[in-house]
């Protein structure tokens, strides 16, 4: 009897409508966080997993030594990779494919790597219009590598005391 | 019968073996190194300690004889705390490339430190570095990655009884190494590979080319001698990367030789045939199936419309089942001239009938003989794996005798007949002596006269428990075979041995069973002297022929000639009219007969080279072709019915009457190497780099 009282006073009331509309009218004098993408943009983490690259050594020799780790590990079977002898006698990769359709962006292949050679950027502003380039190469790991290399290497030491 | 308790489970055990065995018949692990169940205990790297209660201090499990009453815990804390110890003592120096290093994902060492390994290392001091040495062609080395378990030394020391690996050094400067620096040359060196719980020895061909999760396994059988080893062969995107033994106590162990863990590198040859051409004017063209076959079934009815006079060879590695349709086809065209023993010269017993070569003795019993006659064989480079089991029958005090064109190096101690008359008349002098001692006269060796050395082999002979004597390939390539089969027979004979010739090729038994043999027509070596056509099944004239020039002048002569052939080669090209690409044997379902007779079927472990197609399926189109009854299989399993209801057939040697040369013909022999022995084995580079592929290299006494 005393519920069915309350509700009637609930309803008639209007209590719920000027609690919703105090909601409304607090984040109408609020600081607006909304961005003008692509004029402006958020701020990203340094763990932020984006578009990959291949890295390199200061000497400029690759890092990746084929041991195909990221291959065994990745959930999406998004890797491909062949291995050989390079001439010098050292293990290096003939082949190394990412589909970036199958890729899921675990950050697995990351963290699998014993030599930090593949690595997950910033860059996330990438678009494919037909078939075929979303195959990234070794080449075009490498030159993404080489293009961002100061902002990924910043990155890997902001985040080294967590890892 | 003692009784054990290993971790509160009784188990029943014979007194004095040891307590690995025993825990390993129980299914109970112990981490191990240095124990392999094929060579001696050698209790070096101490990772297999147990707690045994009324020890003291923890006992390796390899080198300690179970008692009755004992007590093993192999989890309890103090075994624990030891094992750890000791791995972490292994780790200090071991270093951290798992990542490039081959055995990584099948490694021991790998395995054993994520049970046993601490996360952290507590070693900061330098590690030890060692020096990689040259190997040879097959064998990778990487030394730093020892761990010093001796694996390989025993190896040496005890099956393949040639010590080209030892320790120089101690402790923390212990070095396996060669000592001076040489190619590891023994015929079954491969095995090393297998042994080794680290990556300090891995396969040079196969080096950086796969990680080991990520092939495929198949079972096979090896296709390049008549033992029929079992092997697996492991592929990665339709491409066989390795091979490695499939145990089988009763054939291989846990061996393989050389020749059958390294030939699939031919397989991935760059000579492929991968396509079927025809030669039309002069001119060759890359044609479809249908007009390839329809060409080979004209040009062969144009010849046959004329003559029978059609050559059809094959290669004695190639299948039952492609055997006995080849030989099917030729007789339902009324061809009859079908043989593979092209190394052959002569064949003065064919008149008499043929005699199916088998080992008598199945190969698990030669290790038990007391007493080896080996009549013309370097058994050691021809059959590596039973010459295994002679040493093994040698070593346990087997007296082994040799009768050979020239002395070998053999890996045991074998004494020869000791005479410059050539090996015929060392076999009739040893022959002769076996008469003398037996009181029998003979008629052949009448006028013989024994020396001392073959009265030794003919005394032993007699005297040993189980003597056996084997006829080898030395003998089936001797231009006086049908005397030494006779001679042999004559020595097996009378001193009451088994008399084994024995089959070299991986199917010359199973080519028996199928029929391919001149029963009413030409050999191989009368077909080299001219045919009008030719049918050739895997096989290249100008290096599988006694007579090579003299059979690529045949071909050269012929009006057509058909080639089943796995590879493309300038000098077929010359005389072919037809090239049919095959598939080798890891690509084709097959089954080959081995030495004792016994049938192994295998399956397809590949599939075939761009368009080439399994050797069976081809000639059964082309029986269809030629409008020929029962050629309407579905599967190889039916061909191989029709096959097994035929047997083997035996000669009775006793019976021939056959007289001795009059010269010493030894020099006529032309050794072939073991590593050209077929197609496939001779496109595989790494086995070409070997000492043994040239007979002018390979190792002689």
């Amino acid at each position: 009897m005393i519920r069915s009282i309350k509700h009637q006073i609930k309803t008639w009331g209007l209590t719920e409508l000027f609690k919703g509309l105090s909601v409304t009218g607090k984040y109408l004098f609020k600081k607006k966080i909304t961005v003008r993408y692509p004029e402006e943009k958020t701020p990203l983490s340094p763990r932020f997993r984006g578009h990959h690259a291949l890295r390199r050594y200061e000497n400029g020799e690759e890092r990746c030594i084929a041991c195909k780790l990221c291959e065994a590990v990745c959930p999406a079977n998004a890797i491909t990779i062949e291995s050989e002898e390079r001439e010098d006698g050292t293990r290096r990769t003939t082949q190394y494919d990412i589909d970036m359709f199958k890729c899921i962006y675990c950050g697995f292949c990351e963290e699998a790597c014993p030599v930090d050679a593949i690595v997950e950027t910033r860059v996330f502003e990438y678009e494919f219009q037909e078939r075929g380039p979303h195959i990234r190469t070794k080449e075009d790991l490498l030159a993404f590598g080489d293009k961002y290399e100061e902002q990924i290497a910043a990155d890997r030491a902001a985040d080294a005391k967590y890892r | 019968m003692v009784k054990v308790e290993i971790n509160g489970q009784v188990i029943e055990a014979k007194e004095g073996d040891m307590l690995i065995d025993v825990a390993d018949s129980a299914q109970i692990s112990i981490p191990r190194f240095c124990y392999h169940k094929k060579l001696s205990i050698a209790a070096n790297c101490r990772m297999c300690l147990v707690d045994v209660e009324g020890a003291w201090k923890p006992l390796p499990a390899c080198a300690t004889p179970v008692t009755d009453g004992m007590k093993v815990h192999t989890n309890s804390p103090k075994a624990i705390a030891a094992q750890k110890s000791v791995m972490e003592f292994l780790l200090i120096n071991h270093p951290l490339d798992c990542p490039i290093c081959d055995q990584g994902g099948e490694c021991e060492l790998q395995d054993v430190a994520m049970d046993y390994g601490d996360d952290v290392s507590r070693y900061s001091e330098s590690k030890r570095v060692v020096g990689d040495k040259y190997a040879g062609p097959l064998i990778q080395t990487d030394m730093t990655r020892c761990i010093h378990c001796t694996r390989c030394v025993r190896f040496g020391q005890e099956i393949a009884g040639m010590m080209e690996l030892g320790a120089t050094g101690r402790s923390e400067w212990m070095e396996i190494g060669t000592y001076i620096e040489k190619s590891i040359d023994s015929e079954m060196s491969g095995n090393m590979i297998d042994l080794c719980p680290v990556g300090a020895l891995t396969s040079k061909p196969f080096r950086y080319s796969v990680r080991a999760w990520e092939l495929k396994s198949h079972k096979g059988i090896a296709a390049h001698d008549s033992i029929g080893s079992n092997i697996i062969l492991h592929s990665k995107n339709n491409e066989v990367k390795r091979v490695v033994p499939n145990e089988n106590e009763a054939i291989n162990e846990v061996w393989l030789s050389d020749r059958d863990r390294f030939s699939y590198e031919g397989i991935n040859s760059e000579e492929r045939l991968t396509q079927p051409m025809i030669k039309k004017n002069g001119q060759w063209k890359t044609v479809d199936w249908e007009t390839a076959l329809q060409f080979s079934v004209e040009g062969l009815k144009n010849v046959l419309a004329d003559s029978t006079d059609v050559g059809v060879l094959a290669s004695a590695n190639s299948t039952v089942e492609e055997l006995y349709l080849l030989q099917k086809m030729a007789r339902g065209l009324g061809v009859e001239n079908i043989d593979y023993r092209h190394r052959q010269i002569d064949f003065g017993m064919d008149q008499h009938g043929f005699h199916t070569p088998l080992l008598q003795d199945s190969i698990e019993v030669v290790e038990k003989l007391n007493a080896v006659l080996l009549v013309g064989s370097y058994l050691r480079k021809e059959l590596p794996i039973l010459n295994l089991r002679v040493r093994k029958a040698a070593m346990a005090g087997a007296k082994v005798f040799t009768v050979n064109t020239e002395s070998f190096d053999f890996n045991y101690k074998v004494s020869n007949a000791q005479s410059d008359a050539g090996m015929v008349f060392e076999l009739a002098g040893v022959a002769k002596a076996v008469a003398d001692i037996k009181g029998a006269k003979h008629e052949l060796v009448a006028d013989i006269t024994a020396n001392d050395a073959q009265k030794v082999i003919a005394q032993a002979l007699i005297d040993a428990k189980a003597a056996s004597v084997f006829v080898g390939q030395i003998s089936q390539l001797h231009p006086d075979y049908a005397v030494i089969k006779r001679l042999a027979d004559l020595i097996a004979e009378l001193s009451d041995a088994k008399l084994s010739i024995l089959p070299i090729a991986a199917n010359e038994v199973g080519a028996h069973l199928a029929g391919f043999l001149p029963k009413n027509g030409k050999n191989s070596a009368q077909m080299a002297q001219g045919m009008d056509a030719f049918i050739n099944l895997n096989i290249e004239p100008e290096a599988d022929f006694a007579d090579g020039d003299n059979a690529l002048a045949a071909m050269k002569a012929a009006k057509f000639v058909v080639n089943m052939t796995a590879f493309d080669s300038e000098i077929q090209r010359e005389y072919a009219d037809v090239l049919l690409p095959v598939a080798t044997f890891a690509e084709t379902a097959g089954t080959f007969v081995n030495a004792n007779g016994l049938k192994q079927s295998f399956k397809m472990a590949v599939e075939p080279k761009g368009e080439a197609k399994a050797a069976w399926k081809i000639l059964r189109v082309l029986g269809n072709l030629f409008n020929l009854n029962g050629f309407d299989y579905v599967h190889s399993n039916e061909v191989l019915q029709e096959v097994f209801d035929a047997d083997t057939s035996a000669v009775k040697f006793s019976e021939i009457a056959i007289a001795l040369p009059t010269t010493n013909n030894d020099a006529k022999v032309k050794l072939v190497s073991p590593y050209q022995m077929d197609a496939v084995v001779r496109r595989a580079p790494s086995l070409q780099a070997t000492p043994d592929a040239n007979v002018e290299t390979m190792g002689r006494g």
